[in-house]
């Protein structure tokens, strides 16, 4: 018998230990000589080490590359550092927004925040005391009251884009990429003159959610209309070829098929509305108890509360702020998530 | 292979379909009995836009039958066939004359309901297409939610549907699993069952098979068969084999450049074996198309 050695997996396209050793000295030595060309000339700060970095690297990688597997592996090597440079440039201001609000917003978190309001409060008074229940409740109802304007208004636009295929699909087309558009203080505004002044007189938390609703609605028509032409056709001839109506099929048949694409879309739509400040600011008063009526008084809110402390320029107020934006920026992460999630579950099925 | 057999081999095909044919005629006649006229296709013309793509198709098809429709890609056979149920109509453009007598009524007469002919004349696509959000039961049953049918027992009418598609064996243990998950063969059969539910006087299927394995085309030919004995069907296929095979009727569809028009139309065994147009023998034994 022949003696055979078991077959081992192998990756040989991947770079030897000897190779990844040079790259890395490569990169060390790039650190090193940033090190000490910051130390012995006038260059100063974090941005000075960063820059001169980038540059040695670059051309000490170009140099080695090239040495060691010619031009075109050298150019390949640029290009890709200017990729990696790109990247951070981008990613950088994302991490260092995220970084900030956790370092700064939990000094700020106790429970008490969770079950106060600020009714005897003040923002100035020492972090332990008051809470910003009053915020999140009133944030909750602007919210559920704008999905439940904005979904069904969304999903039917999206319905007619698809499926009814009507003659004014381009100009609607048009209109809702305009729409998302709309910078949110201009539908602050619109309601406050248009609704405000002309009928209620009063703040309260209904016309704030009539503001968010035109800021969510081109959201959400244009997540569902996505959804929905994924939708094969298919499927919309097999419902009507088995005597369905349009509306029928469309209701029983191309909406189930979509529905978990139709909840991302209505997460994406609350995600986008959920910290908008400038027409909560202009329209909803902004009080410091709870109130859940949202068709009379002033009605609290996350952003409000959030603007209001920081406003207010006390070291315990700024506190206050940032563990509201903490909050705030936990549930929109939260929501992100699952909408990923969901579309995540719909694309593996 | 030798120029002597290549030139025999068309020969020998047109005489094996053609016995294909007879065997099915002769088990088939021993059976059931053709019970007249069930869909009349009267002089259907088509257009997409300016475009004419068939002309002047005049078809009976027989309660009873299987009636083939062959012919190359493009002839106009699944626009045809989808003019039958007014699909046709679904397309941007689509245009039609002539008349579909259903019954001797036509089908395109002002002031039918469209959503009632669909029900009497159901349709199989060329892609399995079971409903994705619905369970196996309910994609049977789908056709009685959407066209809102009532129905006495449930129960009795997915088990009788799913038996004559041949798949209640198969699926008769996990019928509140999706459709999505059984096998491309089964779900076609599924998509058969669905359509049988709503209880149409006609099936038109729309190359049925042309997605899937041979094991499950030999199934879905062996409920077309059963089928044939209660309803009307009118099949497109590709597969010469499989019309021979199934079909009492066979239709040769050709454009030559222009629209599609039919060029013969007979009995099966007749198109297989002593086709009367060289343009059919041509087709049948393979030279073309």
């Amino acid at each position: 018998m022949i003696q055979t050695k078991p077959i081992k997996p192998r990756k040989p396209w991947q770079a030897s230990p000897a190779q990844r050793a040079l790259s890395f000295a490569v990169f060390a030595g790039a650190l090193l000589a940033s090190y000490i060309l910051v130390a012995v000339t006038p260059l100063k700060g974090k941005l000075a080490y960063f820059v001169v970095f980038f540059i040695i690297f670059t051309v000490l990688d170009f140099v080695f590359h090239f040495v060691s597997r010619g031009l075109l592996a050298a150019k390949d090597a640029i290009t890709r550092a200017f990729v990696f440079l790109g990247i951070s440039l981008a990613v950088l201001p994302i991490v260092s927004i995220i970084g900030t609000v956790i370092v700064k917003g939990v000094k700020g978190l106790h429970w008490g925040l969770f079950t106060h309001d600020m009714k005897l409060n003040s923002v100035s008074d020492p972090i332990s005391q008051g809470g910003l229940v009053h915020a999140l409740i009133g944030t909750g109802i602007l919210v559920i009251v704008a999905m439940v304007i904005s979904v069904p208004l969304g999903i039917l636009t999206a319905i007619y884009l698809t499926e009814i295929r009507g003659r004014f699909v381009r100009p609607i087309k048009f209109l809702v990429q305009a729409m998302s558009g709309v910078p949110s203080i201009v539908a602050g505004l619109f309601i406050l003159s248009a609704i405000v002044y002309t009928f209620t007189k009063s703040y309260s938390g209904f016309v704030g959610s009539l503001a968010l609703s035109i800021l969510m609605i081109p959201t959400v028509a244009r997540t569902s209309e996505e959804v929905l032409r994924l939708i094969p056709d298919d499927l919309r001839e097999a419902g009507t070829a088995l005597g369905g109506t349009q509306w029928r099929t469309v209701a029983m048949v191309v909406v189930p098929a979509a529905r978990s694409g139709l909840a991302t879309a209505m997460i994406l739509g609350v995600a986008r509305i959920a910290g908008e400040t400038a027409p909560i600011i202009l329209l909803t008063g902004g009080g410091d108890t709870v109130n859940s009526n949202p068709f009379h008084g002033p009605m609290g809110s996350l952003p409000f509360y959030i603007w209001k402390s920081y406003a207010v320029g006390t070291p315990e107020s700024i506190t206050r702020a940032w563990a509201g934006i903490f909050v705030l920026l936990a549930i929109v992460l939260v929501l992100f998530v699952s909408a990923r999630m969901l579309s995540e579950r719909r694309s593996s099925k | 292979m030798s120029e002597v057999n290549s030139e025999s081999r068309p020969q020998n095909l047109v005489s094996s379909l053609g016995d294909v044919a007879r065997r099915h005629y002769e088990s088939k006649t021993a059976t059931t009995q053709v019970q007249g006229v069930g869909l009349e296709a009267r002089g259907i013309h088509a257009w997409f836009g300016d475009r004419m793509v068939i002309e002047d198709m005049s078809l009976d098809f027989w309660s009873g039958t299987v009636t083939a429709l062959i012919g190359p890609s493009g002839c106009g056979k699944s626009t045809f066939i989808r003019t039958l149920n007014r699909m046709h109509e679904f397309i941007p453009g689509a245009a039609m004359a002539g008349q579909v007598l259903l019954n001797g009524d036509d089908i395109y007469a002002p002031g039918i309901d469209v959503t009632k002919i669909r029900l009497k004349i159901g349709m199989v696509f060329q892609k399995p297409n079971p409903f994705p959000s619905m369970t196996i039961s309910e994609n049977v049953l789908a056709g009685l939610k959407l066209a809102q049918l009532k129905v006495s027992n449930k129960e009795d009418l997915l088990e009788e549907c799913l038996e004559r598609a041949g798949l209640w064996n198969e699926v008769k243990d996990r019928l509140g699993a999706y459709g999505g998950s059984l096998s491309g063969g089964q779900q076609q059969r599924l998509c058969i069952a669905r359509s049988l539910a709503v209880r149409p006087e006609v099936l038109l299927m729309d190359e049925p098979c042309s997605a899937l394995d041979p094991g499950s085309t030999l199934k879905i030919e062996e409920t077309i068969s059963h089928l044939a004995t209660s309803m009307t069907i009118i099949i497109v296929t590709h597969n010469m084999q499989q019309a021979a095979r199934v079909s009492d009727y066979t239709a040769f569809l050709l454009s030559e450049g222009g629209p599609g028009k039919i060029v013969e139309f007979g009995p099966t065994g007749d198109i297989f074996s002593r086709p009367k147009d060289i343009r059919t023998e041509n087709y049948v034994t393979g030279r073309f198309g």
